[in-house]
C-alpha cells in the first residue's frame, strides 16, 4: 500500500478537466448532425487505483475510456496521462503511450486471429522493439503466470472465453503499463469465469499496484473495485468510495 | 518493431491467405514472365541482324539492273539485262571503290557419288569473297588466273557442303555440276541467314566466266544479275554512290533528263532499316508484355486493399497495443512487395524456361541478359511499392477507435 501512498501524493496518473465529446454525422440530406456524448468530465485517477465506471447503455462509457486510452481525441477539454498533455503528443508518441503505458482489455477479447496465444501475448514487446525470441520467452512467462503455459500454442478459435480474456489480460500486462483499461472485461463470461478475471484484477491492482478502470453493467462486478463512477447522458453523477460493494464482496 | 519482426508479420498473413496471394501472385508471375519472354525474344532478333549485318561485309552498294521505279530491287528477274561484267570492271577504278564483285546466279543441281543436291549457283570474281566478309573453312577460293581460265573450281557453302560431303573432307574431290565436272577448291564458314531471311550457306560459287559459258549459259553475254560494290570508307559512301550512278550513266548513254536503267542501294541504310526496325519491334513486344505486369500490378492494388478493409479491425488491434503508423505501413508495403518479389523471380524463371524452349523449338534466337533479369526484378519490386503503397497507407492512417469498431 505504501507505494500507492507515495503516487497519491505526487501527480495524478489521470487528470481529465472539462471535457467533451461530441460526434458529427451526416443525415440522409447531406446535413451534419452533431451528438454531444460527453459533457465537462472532470475526473482524477491517481496511481494505485480500481475505479469501476457503470451507466446505461449508450452512456458514454466506451467513449471515456478509448479517450482515456489514446484510442481517440476530445473535442475539447484536456487530458493529462501521467503529466503529459496528451493533446500535444505526435500519432507516434501516441502509439509509444499505448503500447508501453496502458494495457486494453475487451469485451470481445480482440485477440489477432489465426495466431497463438504465445504470438498474441508477444506481440506487444514486437512493437517495443524487442526481438522475437526475446519477446516469446518473455510471454511464456505472462501466460504461465495467468495459468495458460498449456495453451501457449493455441489460437484464440482454440480456446474458451475465459482463456482468451486472460490472454488479453497477459498481453495487456506484458509491457508492465501503470495503467489497464477494462471495457466490460467479462460482459461475454459467465460467473464463475467472470468472478476468477475479476480476482486476478483484484490482485494486479494489490500486489503490482497497477491502476484499473473498467467498465462493467453489473453491480458484483464493480463491487472489486475501490471507487465507483457512475455516467448518465454524457455526465458523471457519482463518483464515491466503494467501500460497501467491497464488504459485500469479501462476504461471498 | 525492427524489420525483421515485420517481415515475419507480413508472411504470416500471407500465408494465412495462401489462395488469394497465389492468385494474386499469378498475376505478377504472367507479367514478369511475359516481360522476360519478349525481351529476350526482341533482343534475340537484334543480335540475330546485328550479327548478319557484319557478316554481310562493310560500306557495301549493292546494284542492280533495271529503273528504281519500275522496282529495280529484285535480285531474280532475269528480264532486264542492262548490267554488265565490263560495269564492274569500269566501277572498281572509281577512286573511292575498293572492289566490285558481279554476280550470275541460277539454280543448279549438284551431284556427288549417289548424293544429288539442288541450290542456287553464285557465278562471280574472286573479290567477291573478301567484299562479302566470307571466310574459308577450308580450301581456298578461286583466283584471278582460274577467271581468266574459266577454271571448273567451286568453293562450296558450309550447308551444301555438309549435304554433299558429310563428314568427308570435300577439298580436291570432284563433284558434277549439271552434268559438268567440277572440283571443290574450298568451303565457306557458316554464316547463316541473309536479311531476307535466305540461307547464305546453301551455295556454290564458280568464276563468273566459267558460269557464264559452260553453265547456266547467257542469252546476253556479258551481262549480269547485279553486283556488289565496296567503298573504300564509310566516309566515301555519297561520293561513290554519285560516282556509280555517273559513270554507268556514261556507259550506258543515258541522255540528260531521261531515267536511269539500273538501281544503286546503299546496303547500310538497309541494314540501319532493319536494325531500326527489329529495335521497334523488340520495343513493342516489351510495351505489350509490361500492359500485363500493369494489370498485376493493379491486381495487387486491389486485393491489397479488400485486405486492409478485411483486417481493419486488426488494425485497430495492433494499434491499440502499439504499434505506429509506420509499423503498420510497413507491413502491408511489405505484404505486396513480397507478392511482387516473388511472383517476379517465379515469372522470371518461367520467362526463362520460356525463352529456353521458344529457342528450341521455334529455331528463334533468343537473348537473355543479366540486365534483363535485374529490370525484371526492379521492375517487380517496383510495382509492389507503387501498388502497395496507397492501400498500406490507408491502413496506416486509420484512426484507432475506428478500427477498432469497425465490423
Ligand atoms: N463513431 C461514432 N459516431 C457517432 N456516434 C457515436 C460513435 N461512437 C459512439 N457514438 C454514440 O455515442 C454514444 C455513447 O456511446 P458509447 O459507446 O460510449 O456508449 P456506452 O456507454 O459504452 O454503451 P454500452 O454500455 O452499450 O457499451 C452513443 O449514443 C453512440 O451512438
Ligand atoms: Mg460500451
Amino acid at each position: 500500500m505504501s507505494s500507492i501512498q507515495a503516487t497519491h501524493s505526487a501527480n495524478p496518473l489521470i487528470q481529465i478537466e472539462n471535457l467533451c465529446k461530441s460526434y458529427s454525422l451526416q443525415d440522409a440530406n447531406g446535413k451534419t448532425i452533431t451528438t454531444q456524448v460527453l459533457f465537462n468530465i472532470n475526473l482524477t485517477i491517481n496511481q494505485g487505483e480500481f475505479v469501476a465506471i457503470m451507466g446505461h447503455s449508450g452512456s458514454g462509457k466506451s467513449t471515456l475510456m478509448n479517450i482515456l486510452g489514446c484510442l481517440d481525441t476530445p473535442t475539447s477539454g484536456s487530458y493529462w496521462l501521467s503529466g503529459r498533455n496528451v493533446a500535444a503528443l505526435s500519432s507516434n508518441e501516441l502509439a509509444h503511450v499505448r503500447n508501453q503505458s496502458i494495457g486494453f482489455v475487451f469485451q470481445g477479447f480482440n485477440l489477432l486471429k489465426r495466431m497463438t496465444a504465445l504470438d498474441n501475448v508477444a506481440t506487444p514487446l514486437l512493437y517495443a522493439g524487442v526481438n522475437r525470441a526475446n519477446s516469446r520467452k518473455q510471454a511464456l512467462e505472462f501466460l504461465r503466470r495467468t495459468g495458460l503455459e498449456n495453451f501457449a500454442m493455441h489460437q484464440p478459435n482454440q480456446l474458451s472465453g475465459g482463456q482468451q480474456q486472460r490472454v488479453a489480460i497477459s498481453r495487456a500486462l506484458i509491457n508492465h503499463p501503470p495503467l489497464i483499461l477494462a471495457d466490460e472485461p467479462t460482459g461475454n463470461l459467465d460467473t464463475q469465469t467472470s468472478s476468477e478475471i475479476m480476482l486476478l484484477f483484484e490482485q494486479l491492482n494489490r500486489d503490482q499496484g497497477i491502476t484499473i478502470v473498467l467498465v462493467t453493467h453489473e453491480d458484483d462486478i464493480a463491487a472489486y473495485a475501490k471507487r465507483l463512477i457512475r455516467l448518465k447522458d454524457g455526465h458523471i453523477i457519482v463518483d464515491k468510495n466503494n467501500t460497501v460493494a467491497t464488504t459485500l464482496h469479501e462476504v461471498t | 518493431m525492427n524489420l525483421f519482426a515485420i517481415i515475419g508479420e507480413a508472411l504470416r498473413a500471407l500465408r494465412q491467405n495462401r489462395l488469394r496471394s497465389g492468385l494474386t501472385m499469378l498475376g505478377m508471375i504472367i507479367g514478369v514472365a511475359a516481360v522476360v519472354l519478349m525481351l529476350s525474344i526482341g533482343q534475340g532478333a537484334r543480335t540475330k541482324i546485328n550479327e548478319t549485318i557484319a557478316a554481310m561485309g562493310s560500306n557495301l552498294f549493292i546494284v542492280v539492273p533495271g529503273a528504281t521505279s519500275s522496282g529495280g530491287f529484285s535480285f531474280g528477274s532475269g528480264s532486264i539485262r542492262t548490267l554488265t561484267i565490263n560495269d564492274a570492271y569500269a566501277i572498281a577504278e572509281l577512286s573511292s571503290i575498293s572492289a566490285t564483285a558481279p554476280i550470275t546466279s541460277g539454280t543448279v543441281q549438284l551431284n556427288y557419288a549417289a548424293k544429288n543436291w539442288s541450290t542456287i549457283i553464285t557465278g562471280t570474281t574472286p573479290n567477291y569473297f573478301a567484299v562479302g566478309n566470307w571466310k574459308m573453312e577450308s580450301g581456298t577460293a578461286f583466283t584471278e588466273s582460274d577467271l581468266r581460265s574459266a577454271a571448273r573450281l567451286a568453293v562450296l557453302g558450309s550447308v551444301t557442303a555438309k549435304n554433299l560431303f558429310g563428314d568427308e573432307d570435300p577439298i580436291g574431290k570432284t563433284i558434277r555440276i549439271t552434268n559438268r565436272p567440277f572440283m571443290v577448291a574450298g568451303v565457306l564458314m557458316a554464316k547463316g541467314q541473309s536479311l531476307t531471311g535466305r540461307d547464305q550457306d546453301d551455295a556454290v560459287f564458280i568464276p563468273i566466266t566459267t558460269s557464264e559459258r559452260q553453265v547456266t549459259g547467257n542469252q546476253f553475254p556479258g551481262s549480269i544479275r547485279y553486283m556488289l560494290v565496296q567503298a573504300k570508307s564509310a566516309d566515301d559512301m555519297d561520293i561513290a554512290e554519285i560516282e556509280i550512278t555517273q559513270l554507268l550513266r556514261q556507259r550506258h548513254r543515258i541522255a540528260q533528263g531521261k531515267e536511269n536503267d539500273f538501281t544503286v542501294r546503299n546496303l547500310t541504310a538497309i541494314a540501319d532499316v532493319a536494325t531500326d526496325a527489329a529495335k521497334v519491334m523488340s520495343i513493342v513486344l516489351g510495351a505489350i508484355a509490361s500492359v500485363s505486369l500493369l494489370v498485376g500490378g493493379i491486381g495487387i492494388m486491389n486485393i491489397m486493399l479488400v485486405s486492409v478493409t478485411e483486417r481493419t479491425r486488426e488494425i485497430g488491434i495492433r494499434m491499440a497495443i502499439g504499434a505506429n503508423q509506420r509499423a503498420i505501413l510497413t507491413q502491408f508495403l511489405l505484404e505486396a512487395m513480397m507478392i511482387c518479389i516473388m511472383g517476379g523471380l517465379i515469372g522470371l524463371l518461367l520467362g526463362i524456361g520460356g525463352a529456353w524452349l521458344v529457342s528450341q523449338f521455334a529455331d528463334m534466337l533468343i537473348v537473355i541478359t543479366l540486365g534483363m533479369i535485374g529490370l525484371a526484378f526492379l521492375f517487380s519490386s517496383a510495382i509492389g511499392i507503387f501498388f502497395g503503397f496507397y492501400p498500406a497507407k490507408k491502413a496506416a492512417s486509420l484512426k484507432p477507435v475506428d478500427a477498432l469498431r469497425y465490423e
